[in-house]
């Protein structure tokens, strides 16, 4: 009788995890992750990029079977073959690329798959009436069931999701990086929503770099870092510097080669550039033979602040200067011209051509200096002004005919950069250079850059991997939601500064 | 239910969207037909030709409704032309063999529907393009209408089959009174009446049932689809399949039109059928696309060659205006659907 009473009392946690691990090959994703999330509570998950947090959002959506460890739903052990039993137990994802129809209307979109027919046709009253429900409980009036999805923004697609999850009558909601396509606005009614979810009794798993939000709209945390639970607890008893602390936890001695760098004149300066995409203030002047680090967690707007400069993206405001004068309407052609060239952040589809060969590959943006009298451009010319980029940059190739399809992740990406240089750029916009790198290649990376650099080249470098940018920059600056943060000497930041500032904490 | 009386952007604004995707297909007929009705005046204004004209429609129009299901899962299919020879064929070479007209109809409309289910098996299967899967069918169901007509016309008493072509339908069959009072305007070839009911039926199979609903969901957004639970390449198949019967379907028409069975007809009708449904609204990548548009698309097309033919303009003056209205429609489309953001 007694334990009855008070097993009544002590109501087992809503979602459970212990000791989870998983490993990919040889890498370990998870080494032993535990969390406890209670029923009505919104309970954030916090962690730097490759913490672990996707990994362990796979496993509780059934994508991914953990290699060892346990999960609890309200008590009963949970170990979801596939994502739709996952569904069936209550938990629901919302991704932040939204699963929805955009042809389609809300309703149908929340019914999807899930229809009542009678000889085929759609009986869609019931679901009707409930779907009504859901969004009155909400209190969204934004829209109704007839709208079609796209005619909504993003913050009502998201409320279309969770109006799907509930009429799923899902328990656990998870929402990854929820507000990083919000405006403010929209940011302010999911709270609202997110609330009202929480006083029904849903458990919410909030995942998210911004710690700022994490403290409006948290009740509790869990801390990953390296595949492993490293702290807990309340967020209102919880300082942000605490949270940053426990996030970046450790400081990894990295090779970061470093000769003596003058930077010279502002090479490239920009003021006040706006975008389309997203970038909503960036100011900076990068200055010849120096390293100029931008850090910023993924969403925060710095890959498309380059696109934005760098006329891919529809610029709005601000004034560009290169080496003193102004450059209107910027175009990539025009950019390449001038000498500025742009790495993108997408290596397979953006930085090389991953079939053909590797002299192509280099001489593709220079390949009109390469033609002949009859202006032919023959293979024997391609592989001749490639040739010197493979002992240059240490490429291992057997030859510059092998396809860049070949080669692996750090040697693709010094073909890109021999792309650029070989078009003759002084000026370097790389985005998350040694992203999808292996170690070895990446210190090859850094030492080129470095290299550059003493050459005098200008180079920008975009990075979420702070050790890399506190290593290899000069100056660093820091960008978020949107907005560029004043560019300081490296010597000035640590890595609890500069994750408060990504993460819009207050110091 | 509550009411809906907030000022939301409900139903209300759904119909009122529909009505404008297809106010472009319809505003290029009118302007078709008023250039017509100025520069070609012997006739092309008058209730015959209009009856002519819908004749005309129907063999493109039936397919089109299997091919709006097709482009509005974010397919395509080339095999229609083929379908429809090989169809023709396949009837024919029924009737002669002493079958009636109707197990005949239906052997025609079961071999486009296995050309269908042919490119749905591919597709599904082998996770094939359906560019590539169709365009192989084109080839492959052409060779065995071919092998089938022995590379000939196959003649045949056609019977009644003849009359669904026919403007001046044999009214008999009618009962008494509906024979007589019948209005002129309303003797309309039977095809033109089998067209109109098959895209009834099939407006209301892709707007109230569920695989209407998993089509548009496929072609809309194929990933997301299959995350919520649509068996997507059952859906797949059916759509090919469907498509294909209604190709068929298409193919004994031709067959009445012509009394015989003619393995070389209806060379590159696919493209005709394609180009109606995308006059008529659909985009290519899926998710979009109406039997209305589609049939409104037909009959543009349809209009164009009777009204150039009537004015004497050359065909290859037709077939540059066709290609400049598919152009133009697709572009307008375009630009509409850049500026909502799907």
């Amino acid at each position: 009788m007694e334990t009855g009473a008070v097993l009544r009392r002590r109501r087992p946690p809503r979602l459970q995890i212990k000791g989870v691990t998983k490993r990919f090959g040889g890498v370990h994703a998870l080494r032993g992750v535990d969390l406890e999330a209670d029923v009505g509570e919104v309970h954030a998950l916090l962690g730097e990029n490759g913490a672990g947090k996707s990994t362990l959002m796979k496993i509780v959506a059934g994508a991914l079977a953990p290699d060892s460890g346990d999960l609890w739903i309200d008590g009963a052990p949970f170990a979801p073959a596939s994502p739709r039993e996952a569904r069936e137990r209550g938990v629901a994802m919302i991704y932040q690329e939204l699963n929805l129809c955009p042809h389609l209307s809300v309703l149908e979109n929340v019914t999807l798959g899930r229809e009542t027919s009678r000889l085929g046709v759609k009986r869609l009253d019931a679901p009707r009436v409930r779907l009504g429900q859901v969004l009155r409980d909400l209190d969204v009036s934004s829209f109704t069931g007839d709208t079609l999805v796209s005619e909504l923004g993003p913050g009502d697609r998201q409320l279309v999701e969770i109006a799907r999850a509930l009429c799923l009558d899902a328990t656990i909601i998870v929402f990854d990086e929820p507000t990083s396509s919000l405006s403010a606005p929209d940011v302010d009614r999911l709270f609202r929503v997110t609330r009202r979810l929480i006083e029904s009794g849903v458990t919410v798993l909030w995942i998210s770099h911004f710690l700022d939000e994490v403290k409006a709209i948290g009740n509790r945390f869990t801390v990953l870092r390296d595949g492993e639970t490293v702290g807990r607890g309340e967020v209102p008893e919880t300082s942000t510097d605490e949270m940053v602390t426990t996030m970046a936890g450790r400081s990894v001695a990295e090779a970061y080669p470093r000769s003596s760098r003058s930077p010279g004149e502002v090479a490239l300066s920009v003021q006040g550039l706006a975008g389309a995409s997203g970038p909503r203030e960036a100011s900076f002047e990068l200055r010849s033979g120096e390293i100029l680090g931008v850090f910023g967690l993924v969403g925060a707007g710095r890959t498309e602040m380059l696109r934005s400069l760098y006329g891919l993206d529809p610029m709005t405001a601000g004034q560009i200067e290169l080496r003193g004068s102004a450059v209107r309407r910027p175009r990539p052609r025009r950019w390449v011209e001038l000498g500025v060239g742009l790495l993108s952040e997408d290596r397979a589809r953006e930085g090389v051509a991953l079939d053909l060969s590797i002299a192509e590959n280099i001489t593709l943006s220079s390949v009109r200096r390469l033609a002949n009298r009859v202006g032919a451009v023959t293979r024997q010319a391609k592989e001749a002004a490639a040739e010197p980029w493979r002992g240059r940059l240490s490429l291992r190739a057997g030859s510059t005919r092998q396809p860049v399809r070949d080669l692996s992740g750090g040697n693709q990406q010094k073909v890109a950069l021999a792309r650029l240089l070989e078009c003759g750029v002084d000026i370097l916009l790389l985005d998350e250079p040694t992203r999808g790198i292996d170690v070895g290649a990446r210190v090859e990376v850094y030492r080129l850059l470095d290299q550059l650099a003493a050459q005098g080249k200008a180079i920008l470098m975009v990075s979420s991997h702070l050790p890399e940018l506190l290593g290899t920059c000069d100056r660093i600056a820091v960008m978020h939601r949107g907005v560029l943060g004043p560019a300081r000497p490296r010597d000035d930041w640590t890595e609890d500064a500069a994750l408060v500032a990504a993460t819009g904490g207050t110091r | 239910m509550e009411p809906e009386d907030q000022p939301l952007p409900g139903r209300g604004a759904a119909r009122a969207r529909q009505i404008a995707d297809l106010v472009g297909p319809f505003l290029g007929l009118i302007v078709v037909v008023a250039l017509f009705g100025v520069v070609a005046p012997e006739g092309f204004l008058s209730v015959f030709n209009a009856k002519t004209i819908a004749t005309q429609t129907v063999i493109v129009g039936l397919a089109a409704i299997g091919a709006t299901f097709i482009i509005r899962s974010g397919g395509i299919d080339l095999s229609v032309g083929s379908a429809i020879a090989l169809a023709s064929v396949v009837t024919a070479l029924s009737m002669k063999a002493g079958h009636g007209e109707l197990p005949s109809a239906l052997l025609g409309v079961l071999a486009g529907a296995a050309v269908g289910a042919v490119n749905g098996g591919l597709v599904t299967l082998l996770k094939l393009p359906p560019f590539i899967v169709t365009l192989g069918t084109l080839g492959a169901a052409r060779g065995a209408a071919k092998w089938l007509g022995d590379e000939q016309k196959v003649d045949a008493p056609s019977g009644w089959l003849k009359q669904f072509m026919s403007k001046n339908p044999d009214l008999s069959v009618l009962p008494g009174f509906i024979r007589e009072n019948v209005p002129d305007w309303l003797v309309l070839a039977p095809g033109v009446w089998l067209m109109g009911l098959s895209a009834l039926a099939a407006a209301f199979l892709l707007r109230r049932t569920v695989f209407g609903t998993w089509t548009t969901a496929i072609g809309s957004n194929e990933p997301t689809a299959r995350l919520c639970g649509v068996p997507v390449e059952r859906t797949k198949f059916a759509i090919y399949v469907f498509a294909g019967a209604m190709a068929g379907l298409a193919g004994v028409l031709q067959f009445g039109r012509l009394t015989v069975g003619d393995p070389t007809t209806a060379m590159g009708k696919e493209l005709d059928v394609i180009a109606a449904v995308v006059i008529g609204g659909a985009s290519l990548s899926g998710g979009t696309g109406t039997i209305l548009g589609a049939m409104i698309g037909a009959f543009l097309m349809a209009t164009l060659a009777n009204g150039c033919n009537l004015s004497g303009v050359p065909n290859f003056v037709q077939e540059i205006l066709v290609g400049g209205i598919i152009v133009g429609a697709v572009t307008l489309d375009g630009i509409r659907h850049g500026r909502r953001g799907v």
